[in-house]
């Protein structure tokens, strides 16, 4: 029951944060600002989602790969942030 | 539960098709990137949201998948973007071309 | 109207919109990150389909080494994206192309829709006799066991296919490296990445080739990670392409299919046909042919992503 109400509050947090950055990548007004939007929506998203998964994992290893899951995100999110920011820093102020 | 789980999946999939738009509007090529990036980041969230509903125990493994792989576009897109700038320098060193990068 | 009912046709319609805005876009690129977002629409499809080999194999294609291939592809052609737009055909033309594939589109789906129900199928006759080959997993039954003649061609077409790719080098710079160095900063971004994702997606990779025998995933799909994984490696600079004409490269290249065959020949003379199995060592000889094609098709992949021979083999 416990772990019910964890699942649907994580869960609810995730779609949340998803929300929080596809909007800020619509609204934002340039290509920085609406790199900021989507690691929030990356790292928050998916981490409280797969929290809110992990007891409905069927066994250890259901478990662990979720977890992988949002390490790999946080690892891809933050090195596609940096790589992006690059780019558009040289290709000139405004894309 | 599953019923909740199912609406949630129909939630991050409304985020997917929004992200559609920035990818479909986009100014830029950057803005575009970014656009496939979160659709790729909701797409692994779907997924562990889907294997959870239909009881495929398989579907965490595309979603590790797609998690490994998804700096791969973005690398390429801006490892590509460098190469106009570098291709008059670089077709003019006898050795070869080389792809030089500031990151 | 159930609620997944709704999110199907959902799906599927944005699937249909993405794809005919891909098709309709000016810009190459535009269209590039077009195909690159349908491919992941298409992984969750086949997922929903309870398909998910073909999942795996599309994510693991279609995110990783085909959106490296179109990109830089598209970067290439941009110099020649202007003229290239004033020939672009009549209006007359296109609107006949338009019918055409219109056309196959409805005969196709008047096919389907036409099938007996129920369709006619050897799924059945597959799984009753999947005791056959010790495996659980009934995609690796029909691609090692059932139909292995064509999984070995495949394997013998996509070495073809890295010869005819090696093939568009200029005279001087056969046997030469493929594409160009690349160098990144050694502190930076792109090498932290290349030196922390790489030991796990080797893990994944065998994992997934390993797995492949009870649950889904197999040789193809765990290539491909490691495929993906070496062509990091090179794009961060840690490690350049090897020249193609490396005595220990195209002995890899042709020990996936040149094994496959040894076993092939082997159930000529000690069973009953050409890649019969014997009874007791069908299991183990599965799974060899698994663990050669598993390196060959790596090594295969990497190097159509990376192209024909641009330098002298000279480091």
């Amino acid at each position: 029951m416990a772990l019910d109400i964890l699942t649907i509050v994580a869960v609810s947090a995730g779609a949340f944060f998803f929300l929080a950055g596809t909007v800020g990548l619509l609204r934002f007004p340039d290509t920085l600002t609406r790199l900021h939007a989507l690691t929030k929506a990356d790292n928050l998203g998916v981490g409280l989602v797969a929290l809110g998964l992990l007891p409905r994992a069927g066994s250890v290893s259901g478990g662990l790969k979720l977890i992988c899951v949002w390490l790999l995100v946080l690892l891809a999110s933050a090195t596609v942030s940096q790589l992006i920011a690059h780019a558009a820093r040289d290709s000139g102020p405004l894309s | 539960m599953t019923d909740f789980l199912t609406v949630s999946l129909g939630f991050i999939l409304a985020m997917l098709a929004l992200g559609l738009i920035r990818v479909l509007r986009g100014p830029g090529e950057a803005d575009r990137m970014m656009a496939a990036q979160l659709i790729g980041t909701g797409g692994i969230a779907a997924l562990l949201l889907l294997g959870s509903v239909a009881d495929l125990a398989a579907a965490i493994d595309v979603a590790l998948t797609l998690a490994l792989l998804a700096t791969f576009a973005s690398i390429a897109f801006v490892k590509k973007g460098l190469s106009r700038l570098g291709a008059e320098s670089s077709e003019a060193r006898e050795g070869g071309s080389v792809w030089r990068s500031t990151f | 109207m159930t609620f997944a009912l709704a999110l199907h046709i959902a799906l599927a319609g944005m699937m249909l919109g993405l794809a005919a805005w891909t098709i309709a876009a000016r810009e190459t690129f535009a269209a590039v990150v077009g195909f690159v977002v349908y491919g992941l629409f298409l992984a969750l499809v086949w997922v929903r389909l309870d398909a998910v080999d073909v999942a795996l194999a599309e994510a693991a294609i279609g995110g990783g080494l085909n959106g490296v291939l179109l990109l830089g592809a598209a970067a290439r052609l941009r110099a020649t994206e202007t003229p290239a737009d004033a020939e672009r055909p009549r209006a007359g033309l296109r609107l006949l192309a338009a019918l055409l594939s219109a056309t196959v589109a409805a005969a196709l789906a008047a096919a389907v829709l036409q099938l007996p129900e129920p369709a006619p199928t050897l799924a059945p006759a597959a799984a009753a006799n999947a005791a056959a080959t010790g495996l659980a997993n009934p995609v690796t039954n029909v691609l090692m066991g059932f139909r292995a003649m064509d999984t070995m061609l495949e394997k013998v077409v996509l070495l073809l296919a890295v010869v005819g790719v090696w093939s568009l080098a200029p005279d001087h710079f056969w046997g030469g490296r493929p594409g160009a160095r690349h160098e990144a900063d050694p502190q930076g971004t792109l090498a932290f990445l290349a030196r922390v994702l790489t030991p796990f997606g080797i893990v994944v990779g065998i994992y997934l080739a390993w797995t492949g025998a009870s649950h889904p995933g197999g040789a193809f799909q765990g290539a491909t990670i490691l495929a993906a994984m070496w062509l990091l490696i090179m794009m961060a600079g840690l490690a350049d392409a090897p020249p193609t004409n490396a005595r220990r490269l195209r002995l890899m290249l042709i020990a996936g299919p040149g094994v496959f065959l040894l076993v092939g020949l082997g159930g000529l003379a000690f069973g009953e046909a050409f890649l019969a199995y014997p009874a007791a060592y069908a299991k183990p000889l599965i799974l060899a042919i698994e663990a050669a094609m598993v390196l060959t098709l790596a090594i295969t992949l990497a190097l159509l992503v990376a192209g024909p021979p641009e330098r002298g083999a000279a480091p």
